[in-house]
């Protein structure tokens, strides 16, 4: 007895399947239309991290899965931990590594939130810029309060470094990811001392100049953190350290957002 | 025959939330209905449409509001076409996840008439075969076996027996499932062209001019594949039933 024609179709109608039950929700995270979540442990304790396809789209010091999904318009599902390669690359990040590359999903932002925040990751590991010094280094040296509130709006923390940014006169400021005392947690955890800066900020100084090559830096720059105290000199104002003949480092570049500082 | 529970006159439809999932084992098969009517559209005029039109349409209105719809619609078939080429749940998830991934970034790419143009079932048939074309050709460049012969994980492939369906007893749902795993073993033996034209036209259930399209070939060539190719599981499964028979009497 043969096999005939129609048993060979119906048997191969039989062989139609279900998809898996991941399937669906993996493709909608791929393309970016859901998110998910993770804890991460860091410096300052967990962190949830959010991401998708399109690169990771929110940091945060809580589980912050409902306010997430409402800012966002995307349903979130929390899993159990990170992609391996995205953990590691966040690591080698908050360890200073500025080359890892980290893809973010920044969508529903405006262009001048994400200047400031482009601007935020120039700066290096172990110093800080003044919101000043944002805004005049992305053009727009009078928004100093619009930069503020952007760096406050960053949907990122530590992986778009806003902690790295401090008030004008030097005092720490605010901190969107659990407030002011993780901002000093994270930046001694970088290897600035942030009282050392309030107290030289508190005495008026503002630049640090060298006496043997003319060059003036913000206090955090690394530059001034190799000049040694017999040469160290210290200036309340761009106008001062250019009246002595200094010329000011292209490092750190202290005249950006000078004039909000001597305001 | 409208089921009443997919087909309101106003109001959520079968897709009402992200998280629900609609399980149709053949998306726009026989017994699928049209997706809701909602109060914008008035159900006289969808409700005589193919659903992929419907969903065309939707799509080339709101790509991000429809593409849910789209995957829940087709996983189960872009799913079925991968696990037959491939033979291996875990490399047809893949698959599958790349092939609508990938469908969304074209459709990204479209404007509104070519996504409404577009052959939705065929086109994505196209894409899924792609994906498994590659696969396939890189595990015989790797010189690894064309398919998995972990019975376990392809058992598990297979579709839960319907529930109220009278002819199964359990004895009748092994039988059954050792049958398939069978038939799906032979199929992936078969040379890739005509495992493709057999697993769209009968495991798919795409008609001969879809068949055209997707496999981008004359329909007089995809019918005489697809013949050819039962033509060859008949062969097989005759051979393997020998087999078997002779293995017992011995």
């Amino acid at each position: 007895m043969t096999t005939d024609e129609r048993t060979v179709e119906a048997a191969m109608a039989d062989l139609a399947a279900s998809a898996p039950p991941t399937l669906a929700p993996s493709v909608l995270v791929e393309v970016g239309l859901a998110d998910r979540m993770a804890r991460l442990d860091t410096v300052i304790g967990p962190l949830y991290v959010a991401w998708n396809g399109l690169g990771v789209s929110g940091v945060e010091s809580v589980d912050f899965a409902a306010t997430h999904a409402e800012r966002t318009g995307r349903p979130v599902h929390v899993v159990d931990a990170l992609p391996a390669d995205l953990a590691r690359a966040i690591e080698r990040r908050l360890g200073g590594d500025r080359r890892v590359r980290i893809d973010l999903d920044l969508r529903g932002t405006t262009d001048f939130e994400r200047d400031v925040w482009r601007k935020a990751l120039d700066i290096p590991r172990g110093e800080v810029r003044p919101y000043g010094w944002i805004a005049a280094e992305i053009g727009r040296p009078k928004a100093v309060r619009a930069v503020g509130t952007a760096l406050g709006h960053n949907p990122v923390p530590l992986i778009v470094p806003c902690h790295r940014v401090v008030r004008t006169d030097g005092t720490i400021g605010q901190y969107s990811l659990g407030g002011p005392r993780n901002k000093r947690t994270i930046l001694a955890s970088e290897g600035l001392d942030p009282d050392a800066m309030e107290t030289l900020a508190r005495s008026g100084i503002r630049y640090i100049g060298s006496d043997t090559t003319h060059v003036v830096c913000l206090p955090s720059c690394h530059a001034a953190k190799r000049i040694t105290a017999a040469h160290r000199v210290a200036f309340r104002s761009m106008d001062r350290a250019r009246d002595a003949g200094y010329r000011p480092c292209r490092e750190c570049r202290p005249a950006s957002g000078s004039a909000a500082a001597a305001a | 025959m409208l089921d009443s529970r997919w087909a309101p006159a106003i109001g959520p439809g079968p897709y009402p939330g992200r998280r629900c999932r609609l399980n149709l084992r053949r998306a726009n098969g026989p017994g699928t209905l049209c997706p809701d009517a909602t109060v914008r559209t008035p159900l006289g005029f969808w409700g005589l449409m193919d659903p992929d039109a419907r969903l065309l349409a939707d799509l080339a209105r709101d790509l991000d509001g429809g593409f849910e719809t789209l995957v829940l619609a087709h996983q189960d078939r872009c799913y079925s076409i991968a696990l037959r080429m491939l033979g291996d749940p875990g490399a047809a998830e893949e698959a599958a996840q790349d092939a609508f991934v990938r469908a969304y970034r074209a459709l990204a790419g479209y404007d509104a008439t070519r996504i409404r143009e577009l052959r939705l079932r065929a086109w994505l048939a196209t894409i899924v075969l792609n994906i498994c074309r590659t696969r396939l050709a890189r595990r015989a460049a790797r010189g690894r076996p064309p398919l998995s012969l972990d019975l376990e994980t392809e058992g598990a492939a297979l579709p839960e027996p319907v529930a109220n369906d009278h002819t199964t007893s359990p004895a009748a749902a092994v039988d059954r499932e050792e049958t398939a795993r069978r038939w799906a073993r032979l199929l992936t033996t078969l040379p890739p062209a005509y495992r493709a034209a057999v697993i769209l036209r009968h495991v798919d259930g795409l008609s001969y001019p879809e068949l055209a399209v997707a496999l981008d070939r004359p329909e007089g060539t995809v019918k005489a594949q697809v013949h050819r190719g039962i033509a060859l599981l008949r062969t097989a499964y005759d051979a393997d039933e020998r087999l078997e028979r002779e293995e017992m009497t011995a």
